[in-house]
This record gives C-alpha cells, sequence and structure tokens, in this order.
C-alpha cells in the first residue's frame, strides 16, 4: 500500500478534521492518478472531496489542483499521474473570486 | 411571549433576526461561510424549529446546511445532501428552494434545484433524493435557463391531497403533478411568452414565482417575466391580473398567510430597466385576487430608490396581523407589522439579499 499526501486549504481545513495534511492511501504499484487519489478521499473525507469535484467527477472550475508545482489542468488533468514522493496540493483559483 | 424570527440570505452568507415585539429587532450574522445563500427555510413543524440554508461557494460549490437552535450552530452531513443520480450525468449548481411538506408530513422537505430538478427529503431536510418523474419529463431538455439559471424556485405541496402538487421552473414554466411525482403536466395556459415569437407555448414560460394560500389551493397566482396572473381551477388556465399594477414584471409574490385573494409584489420597470418605477419602494397588494391593487409605502424610500427585490426576498411571517418582510440588492430589510400598511428599515448595509423567509416561534 502506497500514500499520497494532500494539501488542504486553510478555506477546507474544517472537513479535513482541521489538519492541513490529509494521507489517502492508494494500492502498491503503479503510481496513482489524481482521480484515484480523489476517489480515495472521497471515501475517507467526504466532505472534503465534494468541494474539489462535483458529483459528475469533474474537477470543479474555481479549484486547482496541483502535482508538485504543476497545475493538473496544464497536464492530464484528473488522469495526471502522481510520481512517487509527489504531493497533491488543492488551491482555490483566482477566478472564483 | 411571542418570538420572531427572520432569516436573511444574502450574496455573503446568512442573518438571523430576531424580535418580541417586531419593533426592535437583534441581528446575528449565522456562523456559516461566507456563501450565497439562495434559499432559507424555517421548518416550525417541528418541536424544535428548524432553520435550512442554501449555500453556494463559487470556489467550492453548494450544500445544504440545518440548524436546530435557531441558526446559532449548523450542522452539514457528511454524504452531500443534494447530488444528482450517477445516470443523470448532471451535477447540482444550487438549491434554489427549500420548502417544508404538509403539516401531516412533519419530515419531509423540498428542495427546487439548478439544474431544473425536484428533490424530497424524508428526514426534515438533512438528505435529499430526486424526484425522477419530473427530470424524466420529455419537455425537461427544451427547458432553458432564465438570467438566473436553469432554476426550479417555486414547490407548492398541495396543502391536503399529498397527490398534488405544484412546482415552477425558471424557464420551463409551471408543472404539476397529480399522482404524488410520478408524472407532470405543464400547466401555463393563459401565460404568454414575450421572449418567442409565434402562439402560446404550451411550457417554457418565464415564470418567476407562484404562490398559493393553503385555505384556497386551487387558486394560484403567478409573477412572470412580464405578466402577472391567476388560476381559479388549480392551475388549468390563467388570465391576467397585471391591470393597475405600474408594471407586469417582478420577481417575488407572496401571499398573504390569513386571507386568501391577498398577495404581495414589487413591480419593476421591466426585463430591461430592472428598477422600482419612479424611483420609489413600493409594495402592491390586492385583495381582491387581482381585481385591484393598493400601493403600499408609508415609510418607504419616496425617491432616489433603484434596487431591485428578488423572487424570494420577499415573505409574510404568518402572524396576526401579518409581517411582511422584503430585502433589497442594496442590503436592505423592509418590514411592516400591520400587513404592509406600514413600513420600517429592519436592516442595511447588508450584503445584497438574496432570500428571506419568517416564522412566530412561540
Amino acid at each position: 500500500m502506497g500514500q499520497v499526501t494532500v494539501r488542504v486549504p486553510g478555506a477546507l481545513r474544517e472537513f479535513a478534521g482541521g489538519d492541513r495534511l490529509v494521507v489517502v492511501d492508494v494500492p502498491a504499484g503503479e503510481p496513482p492518478s489524481v482521480s484515484a487519489v480523489l476517489d480515495q478521499l472521497s471515501d475517507s473525507h467526504p466532505a472534503l472531496e465534494r468541494r474539489i469535484r462535483d458529483e459528475t467527477g469533474a474537477l470543479r472550475e474555481h479549484v486547482n489542483v496541483f502535482v508538485g508545482s504543476n497545475n493538473v489542468r496544464d497536464l492530464e488533468r484528473l488522469a495526471t499521474v502522481i510520481p512517487a514522493g509527489a504531493e497533491l496540493i488543492v488551491l482555490p483559483a483566482v477566478s472564483g473570486g | 411571549m411571542t418570538n420572531y424570527l427572520l432569516a436573511i440570505g444574502t450574496r455573503k452568507g446568512l442573518f438571523t433576526a430576531t424580535s418580541q415585539d417586531r419593533k426592535t429587532w437583534s441581528i446575528e450574522r449565522a456562523p456559516l461561510a461566507s456563501d450565497e445563500v439562495y434559499a432559507v427555510g424555517i421548518d416550525t413543524r417541528r418541536a424544535t424549529p428548524r432553520l435550512l440554508a442554501s449555500s453556494f461557494s463559487n470556489h467550492w460549490g453548494p450544500s445544504v446546511a440545518h440548524s436546530d437552535d435557531l441558526g446559532k450552530s449548523w450542522q452539514e452531513p457528511e454524504q452531500a445532501p443534494v447530488r444528482y443520480p450517477d445516470w443523470t450525468g448532471s451535477a447540482l449548481k444550487r438549491v434554489w428552494q427549500l420548502q417544508p411538506g404538509r403539516d401531516g408530513e412533519p419530515e419531509v422537505v423540498w428542495a427546487g434545484t439548478e439544474p431544473g430538478a425536484l428533490f424530497r427529503s424524508e428526514d426534515g431536510g438533512v438528505s435529499f433524493e430526486l424526484v425522477d418523474g419530473l427530470w424524466n419529463h420529455p419537455q425537461r431538455a427544451k427547458w432553458s435557463p432564465g438570467g438566473g439559471g436553469l432554476c426550479l424556485h417555486t414547490v407548492l405541496p398541495h396543502p391536503t391531497d399529498t397527490q398534488r402538487m405544484t412546482v415552477a421552473v425558471s424557464t420551463g414554466g409551471v408543472y404539476q403533478t397529480t399522482d404524488g411525482g410520478t408524472s407532470w403536466a405543464p400547466s401555463n395556459r393563459g401565460i404568454r411568452a414575450d421572449f418567442r415569437p409565434g402562439d402560446e407555448p404550451e411550457f417554457g414560460q418565464c415564470v418567476h414565482k407562484v404562490a398559493m394560500h393553503p385555505d384556497a389551493p386551487d387558486q394560484l397566482f403567478a409573477q412572470n417575466h412580464g405578466g402577472v396572473y391567476r388560476s381559479d381551477d388549480g392551475g388549468r388556465q390563467w388570465a391576467s391580473i397585471a391591470e393597475g399594477l405600474p408594471s407586469d414584471f417582478g420577481f417575488p409574490m407572496v401571499a398573504h398567510p390569513h386571507r386568501p385573494g391577498s398577495v404581495y409584489v414589487f413591480p419593476l420597470i421591466g426585463d430591461f430597466d430592472r428598477r422600482p418605477a419612479d424611483e420609489r419602494a413600493r409594495i402592491y397588494r390586492t385583495e381582491d385576487a387581482g381585481a385591484s391593487w393598493q400601493a403600499l409605502s408609508s415609510g418607504l424610500p419616496q425617491e432616489g430608490f433603484h434596487p431591485a427585490v428578488l423572487r424570494d426576498a420577499m415573505c409574510s411571517d404568518g402572524g396576526t396581523p401579518a409581517g411582511i418582510y422584503f430585502g433589497t440588492r442594496s442590503g436592505a430589510v423592509f418590514a411592516s407589522a400591520d400587513e404592509g400598511e406600514s413600513w420600517y428599515e429592519l436592516a442595511r448595509y447588508l450584503p445584497d439579499v438574496l432570500s428571506v423567509r419568517a416564522a412566530v416561534l412561540d
């Protein structure tokens, strides 16, 4: 079993038990995709996950997700693979406010 | 001692106001996020009144929360309270209406949503399920969004017949069921749609709000996007009652809580100038089901008044005499403790007001 760390923005920490970091378990073997990590997050922290994706699985318009320093919208979106050791960082987009 | 509660949903969070005399009010900001509160509900059927509030964050999306201590603390379930089933391929944008059900069904609460759908809760508004029958209506695919979005904004359960209900969608029109929500039919005959060519359509009218008094459930009143109407046969046929109003455009339509045939509206100049006529704040009330209208403005601003009143930003408290309240897009709330005869400013400098609901709490 591997693990990916999700960095939670301040506005969402109340849905992460007040924590800045949520560690998500992922299957051992191939590096997981962003979708796979968010699927796990949906099981462990559903109120957090639904603020990142809607119920169709789409990333919310004004939420940005980074793998390391790269915005997944500039990569393979939710299919982006997370390399070993990289963090998943969730941030509100400036376009939303 | 009588206690009055007013819930005020704004563009930036929820406020509650409480009073024992409807003269002086204590206003508090609810401990919710600074999100858009399009719908509020006060469910007085419970031993402890429950407040319901929908929220929409531009970043984090929509949700519904409830409070059982008059707004001091709020709960949201771990799982999404309103969720479109996977088979719909759709996602919730906003909840536009939170309507407690019939007295005989104390755990039932209805939600009207965007994209246009109806949801039912059987746990007092904590979690909701899609009403498939309306979603599967073949005409739904031809509904189109109004300026605010494709919203189901009005839910009127028949007060005694559990099989009957009226809903309204902008822009789809009025729809009704007589079999508990399994099947639905459009109910717009007599309502014009100036924004499209051709004959009067079966559906697609831009209804802004519908009101009904529970003692006269076959008499319905509608404020449309151009047009004010009444039906005396439960919605089968509508007729204009706009004569006597300065304009037939507006958003809210509120029924007097005790007198069938008495409703309140807030006319705006028109579609392309959504300000009150003559730059004055005036509520219009009919006491004869729309045969005549009376302007009510004592105590309201009489010059230089420009803000509109949105569809759910006017309500009654159900008291005796009836208290009437409306909030403006400029963040003011005006109140009348005498059925609209005289008014005073209850709050100012709030964020723009999206929704208000009031109740008498014994």
